[in-house]
């Protein structure tokens, strides 16, 4: 008896045991792989990531949108390359967004995404992105994914250090990679000591995101490479690394790399807003464009400017200050309190990090080694706030969790070295998969990381993946940093080069998501708001298309009356009001790309038929059910003939 | 006596233990059962083969809840729904004829008001769960579009649907 109530007992114990098991772990069905590198990036089917990754697109031009834990890819923004899955730069209202002094500019090379900030922390606003070949600075806005704004950067050989913002994102800041006369001119190339100069460049940004070339500073014809701006007690100033101080101008890789130490430039950007507001600037001529897009216009516009303010340090004193720095230096990191400037010497044995009170004190204690066009250089003693010894070899970036810890990239080495803000002492370290450049922690350069994972962005990826021929997939890392041990959870491919990337939580853009554009705002002077205004007008030899789609037909869908020689602008209005729904259109014979449209927004294209007969034309993205019948016919008659334009649909 | 009385004890404590574990397996899994909108508690009774409550046979499903409180024609807000109509709906519906979607003249005589503003405010629901909408898309073969029309809207377009409505009405009176 006893026995047998045992047995139930115990068979009781156990079903409860399995009804609490099951019940909490089919709640918590992703703590069932807790420990388990898969289950860690695993993100169920219809499910969400936790973070946006952005990765700059390199020599791709554009930026890759991903999911974090996840890695899956889902968009690339087309921005400094012309990109015909979505008519950029081919279409008539995206033209102008390739607008430089040097013409239209149909590719860059993009290097550093940077998020938008509101008292140091990102905001979800915006993401800017350098080109670094012809100097712009692109704002992409995050509600559309869509890039609205392209300002070229006057007087610059090359804009690599950029683009890195203020606290508040009063200014995007930019430096020269390569100098150059300024302003430019003819003069032999080994005359670089005598004629070339560098600038920085702060870029004002208003409330609704508009860049304005606000300043420039003219400094010593050194490579400036990358920047941070202060944050907290450190608000008020920018830093930007430079090497090159040899001022080589044929084999760099000898000959820039002679100097023990190059120098980080500090500036007080808050004094030099003083120094143009007392109108202590030369005014520069020059030429550069600013282009934007137009929301409820639907379209691009662009503006050359003509003249920029430039201030010269020798006449702006406690504008700017030289802080020594070994060797060869490339990242400069500002850490989350704002106290320490963290550089990544090239081929420096320690990551030297500087201190900023130190750096003040240093100035009002007028403790200088030097000065070099009137900018003062510090003594090194006198600013450094400690070194990271043994950091691995090729220290090049470092971004922070939040928690105390410093993340530095070392390339050389090819890893990952973790150490300890105030005693300087290296950590952890973990490889990456293969040649490590820029490195990101979520929020890793902000006031308030959100830490967990550090990204490794590499610039070799070797045997990683399946060979695709003499070229390889770009690719990034995902690493636990969540406990005392990084852990290596997932490699991802990426798009172009991944230089540098920036994360954050998905909800704090999800919300903001632009889903359709209302069509009575619609303002695009081609655009339609209703399939009854859909009509064809000859002017001329151009004749423009004023066409509307909706599931599933195109009006109009059949046009006559269009002759050899004619200039043929279709501007099409997607009607539809539903996300997800975005109509194409191609026709045959079209030298241009194919639009897409978003809904209630209106695009042009333009065709120049070259021969008689039938073109038809179709929606390339699959709408419907009736999407094979979404389909139209233009009759294309000879040269001088008299057939009038007559268009229709369903007659 | 005692073992018979010891097997059936033994017996529905095993019972029991079933019951449990069969219930344990049966509401461990269950996470997304939470579709309590007490509101609807009465509307929402099955009575009839559809699998639909009488109102939402009646007036599908969407934001209007309640019979409308129509009241007499509103020609300033008929005026107003026919502007909406022209660059919202005309793409697809025409008045008279079948175009991308049924001809829309007569609609008034074919639904209820409510179920007219459910079907323009929610398409996709209705076409997911209504047999009415069901049919008309196997009819058609193309979803009704959401055109993010706002509740306000709808109701103008519903007056602009009224007025032809009366219209029809008046005609077929007078051809009598």
């Amino acid at each position: 008896m006893n026995r047998r109530y045992l047995k139930a007992f115990l068979i009781g114990i156990s079903v409860v045991a399995a009804f609490v098991i099951l019940h909490y772990g089919c709640q918590e069905s992703k703590d069932l792989t807790a420990g388990d590198e898969a289950g860690r990036v695993y993100v169920a089917p219809g499910t969400y990531d936790e973070f946006y990754l952005f990765t700059s697109g390199g020599f791709s031009g554009q930026i890759g949108v991903y999911g974090l834990p996840s890695g899956r890819m889902f968009r690339v923004i087309p921005v400094f390359a012309q990109d015909p899955e979505k008519a950029w730069g081919y279409s008539e209202e995206t033209k102008p967004m390739f607008m430089t002094s040097h013409g239209f500019i149909p590719w860059d090379d993009a290097h550093h995404p940077k998020l938008s900030q509101t008292d140091g922390i990102a905001d979800g606003r915006w993401i800017f992105i350098n080109a670094n070949n012809t100097p712009r600075i692109a704002r992409v806005d995050l509600t559309t994914f869509k890039t609205a704004e392209i300002i070229e950067i006057p007087n610059s050989g090359g804009n690599h250090g950029s683009p890195f913002l203020t606290e508040n994102t009063e200014y995007v800041v930019a430096s020269t990679r390569f100098s150059i006369p300024i302003p430019n001119k003819d003069v032999p190339i080994n005359s670089f000591k005598e004629n070339f100069k560098g600038t920085i460049s702060f870029i004002k940004v208003d409330k609704e995101g508009a860049m304005n070339v606000e300043f420039q500073i003219l400094v010593p014809g050194f490579n400036y490479d990358l920047a941070h701006a202060g944050k907290g007690p450190s608000h008020g100033w920018a830093f930007f690394t430079s090497y090159n101080t040899e001022q080589a101008n044929t084999l760099l890789e000898v000959n820039a790399s002679q100097n023990d130490k190059d120098f980080i430039a500090a500036v007080n950007w808050k004094k030099a807003e003083e120094y143009v507001a007392q109108g202590k600037f030369k005014t520069f001529n020059t030429s550069y464009f600013r282009n934007y897009f137009d929301e409820k216009k639907h379209m691009g516009f662009s503006e050359e400017k003509t003249s920029v303010k430039v201030l010269i340090p020798e006449e702006c004193p406690g504008l700017i200050y030289y802080l020594p720095t070994p060797k060869s230096p490339h990242g400069v990191d500002v850490d989350p309190t704002g106290e320490y400037i963290a550089a990544g010497g090239k081929l420096a044995s320690v990551i030297v990090v500087h201190s900023f009170s130190k750096m003040l004190k240093a100035i009002e204690n007028k403790e200088f080694e030097t000065t070099i066009d009137g900018i003062p250089v510090l003594k090194y003693e006198s600013v450094i706030g400690g070194e990271v010894t043994n950091p691995g070899l090729g220290p090049l970036h470092t971004e922070f969790d939040g928690n105390g810890y410093g993340y530095t990239s070392s390339f050389i080495s090819s890893e990952i070295v973790k150490w300890k803000i105030g005693t300087w002492e290296v950590v952890d370290r973990i490889p990456a998969y293969y040649s490590i450049g820029h490195l990101c922690v979520p929020g890793g350069d902000t006031r308030k990381p959100w830490g967990k994972y550090v990204i490794a962005l590499n610039k070799i990826t070797k045997d990683r993946y399946l060979p695709t021929g003499p070229e390889l997939t770009q690719s990034a890392q995902l690493i636990d940093i969540s406990g005392d041990k990084m852990k290596l959870l997932l490699d991802f491919p990426t798009i172009g080069e991944p230089h540098y990337a920036q994360a954050i939580p998905a909800d704090i853009l999800m919300k903001n998501s632009k889903k359709i554009y209302p069509i009575e705002e619609n303002s695009h002077p081609y655009g339609i708001k209703a399939e009854k205004d859909a009509r064809v007008v000859r002017e001329g030899n151009v004749v423009h298309v004023y066409m509307s789609t909706i599931r599933t037909h195109f009006a109009p869908d059949n046009i006559e009356g269009i002759k050899v020689g004619d200039v043929v602008y279709f501007h099409i209005t997607n009607l539809e009001q539903d996300w997800d729904i975005p109509h194409g259109f191609a026709v045959k014979g079209l030298q241009n790309s194919e639009l897409l449209v978003m809904p209630g927004a209106t695009e042009s294209i333009m065709w120049q038929p070259l021969k008689e007969g039938v073109y038809p034309f179709y929606c390339t993205d699959f709408c419907s059910a009736l999407h094979q019948e979404m389909s139209g016919y233009i009759r294309v008659s000879p040269k001088g003939s008299n057939v009038a334009i007559t268009y229709g649909t369903g007659k | 006596m005692s073992n018979n009385k010891s097997n059936w004890l033994k017996n529905s404590i095993y019972i029991l233990l079933i019951v449990i574990s069969t219930l344990a397996l049966v509401t461990a899994c269950g996470g997304d059962s939470n579709e309590n909108d007490t509101s609807n508690q009465n509307q929402t009774l099955k009575t009839n083969p559809s699998g639909l409550s009488d109102w939402e046979l009646e007036n599908g499903f969407g934001p209007v809840k309640k019979k409308l409180n129509l009241g007499p024609i509103d020609k300033t807000m008929a005026a107003e729904g026919e502007k909406i109509f022209e660059s919202k709906c005309a793409s697809c519906h025409k008045l008279d004829e079948r175009y991308t979607g049924p001809a829309q003249r007569n609609v008034l005589q074919r639904v209820t008001p409510e179920f007219f503003m459910n079907t323009v405010l929610n398409p996709d629901e209705n076409l997911e769960k209504h047999p009415h909408s069901k049919e008309m898309l196997a009819q058609y073969m193309t979803k009704m579009t959401n055109q993010n029309v706002n509740l306000k809207d709808a109701r103008t377009l519903l007056e602009y649907f009224r007025v032809l409505n009366e219209e029809l009405v008046n005609k077929n009176k007078s051809n009598k």
